[in-house]
């Protein structure tokens, strides 16, 4: 081949731009992809919830307190006839106290798409009623079993969702713009501040995160508005979080503000915002992204934990934490393990946000 | 060498000072006075506001003199091992606690030689087995080992543990055992039930560790030396152990101060969930009866116990290993 002609595709390579090439190698990488996918759809759901959740988040069904998670049938008689459930009857166990219930066949309840349900307010602007999917008039449908109050456990992990992948995002916020702004300070003048900053981190670091985050939490004043609440606890959780992002941009800066470029740009009259903003961050701009995807998951384990133990959020606002503090006891574990789905989430999101992250990490290292 | 570990006990001292101006930071944080909740919540709750209680409150911790007095006052009574005042049990805290802190420290250490002991074999097979079914096996587990938070693996063992076999995994002694004096037998029964939650605590130290072990020793082996040994007639197995485990080795003192905090953070809710007799549950309590002064005596004891450990593990690798003797912490 002749040697200073280059084909069409590696001329598409050296002329793609830095963001496209990590996005070329992070596409090889499956698992990645997928968890990335996994990602973009849960995430996507949010504004929807409850639209997607068969019954409001507070609405109790006495009649159905701790009721195992219900199948759903296709053939009545040997014959497909579309989803359905059948009713149920409750009787009270006398020897183990304990709520039993039995299926009734002669009652036949057709599960529905887009059906009309409990109303809800949607976005907090306009009024609906309609659901995704639904169960007819007089019948139950609770996929994942419910809770103590008789409350749908599947509609509320969809409703949990939202608070619980939230809090990740606007905590790793807090503590992106904590690190951007004490990491660049400490790292770009050194010196004085430097020491200053360096020592903080120190300190923050050698508590152990988890009592330093339920100390913190509990000092939120008990009656306050849950809303807050859930501000302060995201707060909290990025405020501690920063140290090692913070510590990542220092040594970074470090090492890009001896390259040559960036000499350059300050004899040539840049103001340390300019060069920072222009020479220095996008140096490391991947690799604070990188960073980012994989702190997103320890928060969200650190909200989970809190609200695990009582300290964190509180209801009416639910996370998966909070439904999981409902399985605190063995007793309740070993009865209703139904109880343990959040559980599932729960992992399910952290190991998609590890994969990814590390997907990344390897895209975002040109020299991989 | 004697010089590097003045130098490190020098530099624990500001660091644990501002570690406990933290601490008590977050004691003042809760609105008002301490004693203020206590008042209005016992009047809540239809007690009749016991006088005495509160004045010996106020005089305990100086709550009618000027912060710094009350700082100082905290400071120096932690330094003389006063605790704090336990109304639940009516005794000073330093008095009971000394068997839930030893516990504690117990399960770290524990924690951490299951770290140890887990990782090493299978770092160095995954390293030495690249790419095989085996090595994509682990650190699949190992990657679920990191993303299961340790308390829900602490649940979801103790379900299996009731379905498979019908008992529950919580505590670490027999009911006998509880309140017997200390001796040969309830060592071995503590020892029995240790190992649920130094399994819990320990699972995702040790994904970690293999990760990272396997990372060092890849690097390792790449080296030129390596093949060297390799070429000239040298066994595997003496190859391997004499010359790149060794180095691939230090990450697992230098690591302890990354995996301290976060084995005690894990002891902490692991205990709750298992309700073990640590300081992890008299944490929480204290937290939730917003009794900021004995939360942050707690804190203050986790967070030097952390200190410690990481200033053990800089010792440790001081002495493993030259070059950072020679350089006097400064690379640190």
């Amino acid at each position: 081949m002749d040697e200073g002609a280059l084909t069409s595709e590696q001329q598409r390579y050296y002329a793609a731009s830095q963001r496209q090439l990590i996005w070329w190698r992070l596409r090889k990488h499956r698992l990645a992809m997928a968890s990335f996918w996994f990602l973009v759809i849960l995430y996507s759901l949010i504004p929807f919830v409850e639209f997607l959740s068969p019954y409001a988040l507070r609405s109790r069904h006495p009649d159905y307190v701790y009721f195992p998670p219900q199948r759903v049938y296709f053939f009545h008689q040997g014959e497909f006839t579309g989803p359905f459930v059948y009713g149920h009857t409750m009787t009270i166990n006398l020897e183990s106290l304990q709520r039993e219930y039995q299926e009734d066949r002669s009652r036949r309840y057709r599960v529905r798409f887009l059906v009309r349900g409990e109303p809800y307010w949607m976005w907090g602007a306009f009024r609906s009623d309609l659901h995704l999917f639904g169960v007819e008039e007089g019948g139950s449908l609770f996929l994942l079993g419910t809770d103590r109050l008789g409350r749908d456990m599947l509609s509320r992990i969809i409703h949990g969702a939202r608070i619980s992948l939230t809090v990740g995002l606007f905590g790793i916020t807090v503590s992106f713009v904590l690190a951007l702004v004490l990491g660049g300070l400490s790292g770009y003048h050194g010196g004085m501040l430097d020491i200053v900053i360096q020592r903080l981190i120190e300190v923050i670091r050698s508590f152990p995160e988890l009592p330093l985050w339920m100390a913190l939490s509990a000092a939120l004043p008990p009656r306050l508005d849950p809303l807050l609440v859930y501000v302060g606890i995201t707060v909290i959780l990025g405020a501690i979080e920063w140290t090692g992002l913070a510590r990542s941009v220092r040594g970074k800066l470090l090492a890009v503000r001896e390259e040559d470029f960036v000499t350059g740009a300050v004899l040539a009259g840049g103001s340390p915002a300019y060069v920072i903003r222009k020479h220095l961050l996008p140096a490391f701009t991947s690799h604070l992204i990188v960073s980012a995807t994989l702190s997103i998951p320890r928060m969200i384990l650190g909200e989970t934990a809190l609200s695990f133990l009582g300290l964190g959020l509180r209801p009416p606002i639910t996370s998966w934490g909070v439904l999981l503090s409902e399985a605190q006891n063995i007793n309740a574990v070993a009865l209703y393990p139904w109880l343990l789905f959040p559980v599932v989430m729960v992992v399910s999101t952290i190991l998609a946000f590890n994969f990814f992250g590390d997907g990344l990490r390897d895209a975002a290292d040109p020299y991989a | 060498m004697l010089r590097y570990v003045v130098y490190r006990l020098l530099l624990m001292v500001p660091t644990l000072l501002l570690v406990s101006l933290v601490t008590f930071v977050i004691i003042q944080l809760p609105p008002g006075s301490y004693l203020d909740t206590l008042v209005s919540e016992l009047r809540a709750s239809g007690e009749t506001t016991d006088l005495q209680k509160i004045e010996f409150l106020r005089k305990q911790y100086g709550l009618d003199q000027p912060l710094w007095v009350q700082y100082w006052r905290w400071v120096s009574g932690l330094l003389r091992g006063d605790l704090g005042y336990s109304f639940e049990y009516d005794r000073p805290v330093s008095a009971i606690i000394g068997e839930h802190l030893a516990l504690t420290v117990v399960i770290s250490v524990a924690a951490i030689l299951f770290t140890w002991i887990v990782a090493l074999p299978i770092g160095v097979y995954s390293a030495t087995h690249k790419y095989s079914w085996a090595d994509h096996g682990l650190t699949f587990l190992a990657f679920l080992g990191l993303a299961t938070p340790d308390f829900l693996l602490a649940l979801v063992l103790m379900f299996v543990s009731f379905i498979w076999f019908g008992l529950s995994v919580g505590g670490l002694f027999s009911p006998e055992m509880q309140t017997a004096p200390w001796s040969w037998a309830k060592v071995l029964d503590l020892l029995r039930h240790l190992w649920v939650p130094v399994l819990v605590i320990g699972a995702s130290g040790t994904a970690s560790m293999i990760r990272r072990l396997r990372a060092n020793l890849l690097d390792e082996l790449k080296k030129p030396y390596v093949v060297t040994a390799r070429a000239k007639g040298l066994p595997p197995i003496r190859l391997l152990f004499k010359y790149p485990l060794r180095i691939a080795f230090n990450p697992f003192i230098s690591d302890i101060g990354n995996l301290l905090p976060h084995v005690i953070s894990g002891s902490v809710i692991v205990s709750i969930v298992l309700s073990l007799p640590t300081t992890g549950p008299m944490l929480l309590r204290a937290l939730r009866t917003q009794d900021m002064y004995l939360a942050g005596s707690f804190l203050m004891l986790l967070a030097t116990l952390t200190v410690v450990g990481v200033l053990v593990s800089d010792l440790a690798l001081a002495a493993l290993d030259p070059r950072i003797r020679q350089g006097g912490g400064r690379n640190r």
